[in-house]
């Protein structure tokens, strides 16, 4: 049992909405229509592909392999035949297009031969390698490829596994509902993953708004040989973010700079221990996976649908959209974002869809000067002082923003719900955010250049020494002193080039802290020059309060 | 539909600002019965001078006027200038007061969210600078005076300045129980007989203890309604007492009791009304404390030792001044990072 939770300051508690879907069992949907498979559904690097347009494929079969350490292979969500490789509109907060596979179904969804395996008996390493190729991201929403998280036991150090199913979004409830009626699934996975890190103990953690699924998780984790905890932790957005939530039930805050990993914590939403478990013991790579379609829908509901079936034919399943719709938000209200259009695909990122309307989201009052009310800072689940931020973003203080840990911001939006002014914080950040990142990678770049352009200078300078040495040698015929200058000359040439290595690595490693950001905005990194320029015409205002302040001096 | 969060909660600054009207309103009836309703004239100059100074400052500087007129905010200061001023101060001091509240320390320094200092303040000192006589003739407490005047009789005062006939001003006014309290400590009294003088109530002086006692449950309400936090209430009353309390221990006959100094003056009002003003205080919870305990402190100085009888304004400006240091010094230890 766990003994005590603990807390972490902040939080807002928004209307939950979650009741709307959670009617009704969660549905399967059959594939309908063309699929399409973008290849970035993950953080991380590009999948090669591996099939070309007019190749048939079967259900679960290979599309793309993962490319380096940090990478998801995509696999075909039902049997058919490749029609197109192409850029195609994706689910993503950029709303810029990218490569996408697309799959015409024949219409049989036959899989291709599963082998089914007793993981027990399999070697823990080779089990690890082999989800390279199960497709497997975090589920909830993160997209993070999982085998980098399931590293084997005894190396490990993983003296604790979490399990999310906090859910803490309003309106999504695509976990609540698995927990409900696949309890036993996710108990699998979870005996999976405590076999691959062999940890201490192993916590299920639920809000409290869950009865249903805490008790269905109590019953099947009882029947487990392995010890599973559930704890009940209060419903409070953001407790399912996984720093807060590791918080709430270890009492441990994993240091700014570190991954969880790190001390001895590992974090697995619990769709993503259902699709270890049917990997492992089914044999079945990701071809789909569980969508909330709610917000103003005529039958809101859960939806376990093929990846890549578009959005349309989601909302139609969930007895189509209400008049006044207007647009589709994918994940919660609080961190989703607007899809660019309803043709996109559902990716494995896809938690939920929000039917957005007038009535569920009205446009925010007009925005006002901060009145310094600190009540931003009083819901910051990081302790930060979202007001100093704001100001610090605004006027261009970007050092300054840093110092006061902007890169900590995990974008919860916990400030700007809160803020009387109605001010979109969250942007500012955003915006402040990339300007740093691309500011710090030009000054990489201009350190570069000026560490070649003094590696060039010094190879002249030793060149013009080397001369002026055989010059004198030859003039006066003292051997000893040149092989000094040489000796010296080599060493700072080798010295020179071991920084440049440095520095060029140091240049390809990505900017720190962007997987520690949350999912939208890791997203969101990627996509930082659009986003800005959206930032700044959706702030007029602000625009004029810089302007007034730089008018009153 | 343009960027996450979508939602909001429904707080609002005019819904806030609202709130801290409501929370005033139990003072102002306490205000209007003992001293008499005068002080709801007072108000309503102080009101229509604020948002018309508002709209016209907007205005010239080409802002957007309603969404900043229903703010509240002007309201707020107005109120809390109308409440620190003499009752029965005439209507000229309440109009200039009012004005250079909102156009000078309010909207030349930028308008909502901008204004280094409490506006209300900056107003209550240039008066009291300028027309020291006038601010510090206090009408005594209903129960206190000689004469009672009636509604009529008190708008024909604070307009005109005439009384009606037979009445003359010593029936109605007095020293505040402070500036009272002063000289006769000048004067060499001991404390004992100062406080058995009729201007002294119970506990601090007569009349405004109890509406100290209103203000005090107005701002428990603010608490209740996270319109305010404890933390500046609370520093300031506990800095100002334990000052008090410190010096009345050593030498009780030349020092007033810490209630006396808790419910007498503007420290109920300064507390929970004043001091908490956002735009113009420290935004972090120590930030807070140190800030309030402070202006305790420092009204407890300028009540004892400044030549004004009360020291709530000055403290507060003075502080005002020291925000950006406190908050500098004062941030919080950040989620996942060390001690700051
Ligand atoms: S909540 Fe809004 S108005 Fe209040 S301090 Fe934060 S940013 Fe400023
Ligand atoms: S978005 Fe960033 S600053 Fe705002 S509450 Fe969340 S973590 Fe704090």
């Amino acid at each position: 049992m766990i003994s005590r939770l603990f807390k972490f300051s902040g939080g807002v508690h928004p209307p939950e909405h979650k009741l709307e879907s959670t009617g009704q069992p969660i549905q399967v949907l059959p594939v309908s229509g063309t699929l399409v498979l973008p290849l970035r559904q993950h953080v991380g690097n590009l999948p090669k592909i591996l099939v070309q347009p007019g190749d048939h494929v079967l259900k679960g079969q290979l599309l793309a392999e993962a490319v380096g350490a940090i990478s998801a292979a995509v696999h075909a969500p039902t049997s058919g035949t490749i029609v197109s490789i192409e850029d195609q509109s994706i689910p993503h907060p950029s709303g810029l297009p990218d490569v996408s596979i697309t799959l015409n179904p024949d219409g049989e969804n036959r899989w291709m031969p599963l082998n089914p395996t007793d993981w027990r008996q399999r070697d823990r390493a080779e089990m690890i390698s082999s989800l390279r190729v199960s497709g497997i991201v975090g589920m909830g929403g993160a997209a993070f490829p999982t085998q980098i998280k399931l590293r084997p036991g005894g190396g490990s150090g993983i003296k604790t596994l979490i399990i999310n199913g906090a859910e803490c979004e309003p309106y999504i409830t695509c976990d609540d509902m698995l927990m409900r009626e696949r309890a036993d699934e996710i108990v699998r996975g979870i005996e999976i993953a405590h076999y691959l890190l062999g940890p201490e103990k192993c916590i299920v953690g639920i809000e409290d708004n869950k009865p249903e699924a805490e008790r269905a998780m109590r019953e099947a984790c009882a029947r487990s040989a392995v010890k599973i905890d559930v704890a009940v932790v209060p419903t409070l957005y953001p407790s399912g973010d996984a720093r807060r939530l590791t918080a709430l039930l270890t009492g441990i805050e994993v240091p700014s700079d570190k991954r969880s990993s790190d001390v001895g914590i590992q974090v697995f939403n619990v769709a993503t221990m259902t699709a270890v478990y049917r990997y492992f013991s089914l044999g079945e790579t990701v071809v789909s996976r569980i969508v909330t379609v709610t917000g103003n829908v005529a039958r809101p509901g859960n939806f376990e649908v093929p990846l890549g079936t578009p959005m349309t034919a989601l909302l139609e399943a969930a007895g189509g959209e209400l008049p006044n719709t207007n647009g589709l938000i994918m994940g919660g209200p609080m961190m989703g974002f607007s899809l660019p259009s309803m043709q996109v695909p559902v990716i494995k990122a896809t938690n939920c869809i929000i039917a957005s309307a007038p009535r569920l989201f009205p446009a925010p009052p007009p925005v006002l000067p901060c009145i310094r009310c600190a009540r931003c800072a009083d819901a910051c689940p990081v302790s930060l002082q979202p007001q100093e931020l704001y100001w610090f973003a605004k006027s261009q203080n970007l050092d300054k923003a840093r110092e006061y840990k902007l890169f900590d911001c995990i974008e919860c939006g916990c400030c700007s719900y809160v803020c009387p002014s109605n001010i979109p914080l969250v942007q500012y950040y955003r915006f402040a955010k990339s300007e740093i990142i691309a500011q710090d990678k030009a000054k990489e770049a201009a350190n570069l250049a000026r560490e070649r352009n003094e590696f060039r200078l010094e190879r002249i300078e030793r060149e013009k020494q080397e001369r002026a040495a055989k010059h004198a040698q030859r003039a006066a015929g003292a051997k000893a002193e040149s092989a000094d200058a040489d000796a010296d000359a080599a060493k700072k040439a080798a010295i020179a080039a071991a920084m440049e290595r440095a520095k060029a690595q140091k240049a390809e490693v990505q900017p720190k802290n962007t997987e520690d950001l949350s999912d939208a905005a890791k997203a969101e990194v990627a996509a930082i020059d659009v986003r800005r320029a959206e930032a700044t015409a959706a702030e007029p205002e602000a625009a004029n309060v810089v302007k007034e302040k730089q008018e009153n001096g | 539909m343009s960027a996450p969060p979508y939602i909001t909660g429904n707080t609002t600054v005019s819904a806030l600002m609202f709130k801290v009207l409501l929370a005033l309103v139990p003072g102002i009836v306490a205000y209007a019965w003992l001293f008499g309703s005068g002080i709801l004239i007072t108000l309503a100059l102080a009101s229509v001078t604020a948002l018309a100074s508002e709209a016209l400052m907007l205005r010239l500087r080409r802002r957007p006027i309603m969404p900043f007129l229903s703010d509240n905010s002007a309201l707020v200061t107005a109120w809390l200038l109308a409440l620190a001023l003499p009752p029965l101060a005439p209507w000229w001091l309440v109009v200039v007061g009012t004005m250079f509240a909102i156009v000078v320390a309010k909207q030349l320094y930028g308008g909502l969210g901008y204004n280094p200092f409490n506006p209300a303040m900056i107003g209550y000192a240039v008066l009291l600078i300028s027309f020291p006589v006038i601010m510090t003739q206090w009408p005594a407490p209903l129960e206190l005076a000689q004469a009672r005047l009636s509604f009529a009789d008190q708008l024909a005062y604070i307009f005109g300045r005439v009384l009606p006939a037979g009445v003359q001003l010593d029936a109605i006014s007095t020293a505040t129980p402070l500036d009272y309290l002063k000289t006769q400590l000048k004067l060499d009294h001991a404390m004992t007989d100062i406080v058995s003088a009729p201007v002294f109530g119970a506990f601090g002086a007569k009349g405004s203890e109890i509406v100290a006692g209103a203000y005090l449950l107005g701002g428990l309400y603010l608490i209740q309604q996270r319109i305010i936090t404890w933390h500046i209430p609370v520093a300031l009353l506990g800095g100002l007492a334990a000052i008090s309390g410190l010096f009345y221990v050593i030498d009780p006959q030349h020092h007033a009791s810490p209630m006396f100094h808790l419910l007498g003056g503007a420290a109920m009002l300064g507390a929970f009304f004043i001091a908490t003003d956002p735009v113009s205080g420290p935004t972090t919870p120590r930030g807070k404390l140190i800030f309030a305990a402070s202006i305790g402190v420092l009204t407890w100085v300028i009540r004892s030792y400044g030549g004004y009888p009360d020291g709530v304004a000055f403290a507060v400006l003075l502080m005002n001044l020291c925000v950006p240091l406190i908050d500098a010094y004062t941030q919080p230890r950040v989620f996942g990072h060390g001690k700051s």
